[in-house]
């Protein structure tokens, strides 16, 4: 075989190996053949074989590791007090699919003349942090007897957050467009258009305490921080989209560690990459090497349906076509019964459902079945 | 009446999305490269395969990358990815209703 038919069957990374490899020795005409044969040969040897049990050996890969790790640390990113889910609690976070991530964080990057400006930078993670009403006053009140909300801002934490008065107004005018906003001194009074009952007046002044007055809902706490010569904002708290859309950001590496939001904003294959780069990196953080294979096939796993699916209950387990399958895994009675309500039919095609009745399992040479050639007739 | 506000809010915000210029994910380093097959190549690849469109990876209809491309129903997605251990790889997804 030469080494052009062999690009199809090879990988890429073996290709290029044997191709600069070839070069450097000088091979041609029947050793360069010779060479690529053998290449091809082991190449193929090396590969899984078909009907391998390859989810129960990245089950005991991952899981043998995993009672290495650390049960329940947070551990401080840096030298800000931000604190990350690390360890175990962190793998079981993205196997199991959380919709929501225990401590979000996302790492935000700058395209290339603004990641070496630290004016720049501090600049950029003041208008990002998220400033809430509720962070800018002192106190907000109910007043019953003229049925309002009086928001007392503070003024020194105001300047300190760099929000003008103005902003914090023409926000709340924007987000409550059923009441009447006016100022009186230090004060912001939020009264409704129309009478409501006191009960709602409560609900409202929550409402208005969370209204957003700056920056990006969601991004709690800001830190720049400088990694490899440039300037990288790390967050806690995450939106993907919002930041996605400022101009200065590098729309390539930014990334949140929320595998949900991943998928939401940049869709199935990418939260396949970050479900595979978020364990890998929390086994290499623990000092723990996985092969990086049995992690793929979790996350091909996880993302097959086009969704991310939780490893368990109401994910993958949950989705077996097997009755007996997933009888076996929990409350075996309710899923009898509504196998039976609903006359499902069980092949005996999985491995469990042929350990309960004592046959030989789908798996290896047992995947195999005879079949006879028949005679053909006259 | 909070709670009118409230679906008031969201119900603005829906509409401000949709003028909203789609962000450019297909340059995101997460994101591998995706194609649309054409439909000769599409049996090709099935015989090749020797699979059913419904054996297939799927990719939902509401995927952001899906509406981006613009595929439709049935249509099959070659992506591209980045491997690990394999350089590159090639992988197949079918675009289907939620």
């Amino acid at each position: 075989m030469n080494l052009d038919e062999s690009e199809k069957i090879l990988p890429k990374n073996v290709f290029t190996k044997l191709k600069t490899k070839i070069a450097e020795y000088k091979l041609a005409g029947k050793k360069a053949e010779t060479a690529v044969d053998k290449v091809v040969e082991s190449y193929k040897k090396s590969r899984i074989c078909p009907a391998e049990s390859v989810g129960v050996i990245a089950a005991q890969s991952i899981g043998e590791p995993g009672t290495q790790m650390t049960l329940n640390t947070k551990h401080f990113a840096g030298v800000s007090e931000m604190n990350v889910t690390v360890g175990l609690p962190r793998i079981i976070e993205i196997f199991g699919a959380r919709k929501e991530a225990e401590t979000p964080s996302m790492n935000v990057y700058l395209k290339s003349p603004y990641n070496n400006s630290e004016k720049f930078i501090r600049q950029l993670s003041a208008t990002i942090l998220e400033v809430l009403l509720e962070d800018v006053t002192k106190e907000i009140n109910v007043d019953l007897m003229n049925m309002q909300i009086e928001a007392k801002l503070d003024l020194e934490e105001l300047r300190n957050l760099s929000v003008n008065f103005n902003t914090a107004l023409a926000a709340l005018k924007n987000g409550l467009k059923k009441c009447e906003i006016t100022e009186d001194g230090d004060k912001i009074i939020i009264k409704p258009k129309s009478d409501i009952k006191i009960g709602d007046l409560f609900k409202l002044k929550v409402v208005a305490s969370e209204i957003l007055i700056e920056g990006i809902m969601g991004i709690k706490q800001v830190v720049p921080m400088k990694r490899n010569e440039e300037y990288v904002l790390v967050t806690a708290g995450s939106n993907l989209k919002e930041v996605l859309k400022i101009k200065e950001v590098d729309k390539e590496r930014t990334i949140t560690n929320d595998v949900y939001e991943v998928w939401k904003v940049l869709g199935i294959e990418a939260a396949r990459t970050a479900i595979i780069e978020e364990t890998l990196k929390t086994f290499n953080e623990q000092g723990l090497s996985v092969d990086v294979r049995h992690l793929m096939l979790v996350a091909d796993v996880m993302t097959n349906d086009g969704q991310v699916m939780g490893i368990g209950r109401y994910g993958v387990s949950g989705q077996k076509t097997s009755v007996l399958a997933r009888a076996s895994f929990e409350v075996a009675l309710k899923h009898l019964f509504s196998a039976a309500v609903h006359r499902e039919v069980d092949e005996l095609k999985g491995v469990v459902e042929n350990v309960m009745i004592n046959q030989q399992i789908p798996v290896g040479t047992g995947f195999y079945k005879l079949k006879m050639k028949e005679a053909k007739k006259q | 009446m909070a709670e009118e506000e409230k679906k008031e809010n969201v119900e603005s915000n829906a509409e401000v999305k949709e003028e909203e210029p789609t962000i450019d994910i297909l340059s995101h380093s997460y994101v591998p490269k995706f194609e649309i097959l054409p439909q000769e190549e599409v049996e090709k690849i099935l015989k090749e395969l020797k699979v059913d469109r419904l054996h297939l990876p799927k990719i939902l209809m509401t995927d952001p990358v899906v509406k981006l491309l613009n595929a439709k129903v049935n249509d099959l997605l070659k992506i591209t990815r980045k491997s690990y251990t394999a350089g590159t790889s090639i992988f197949y997804r079918v675009v289907v209703n939620v």
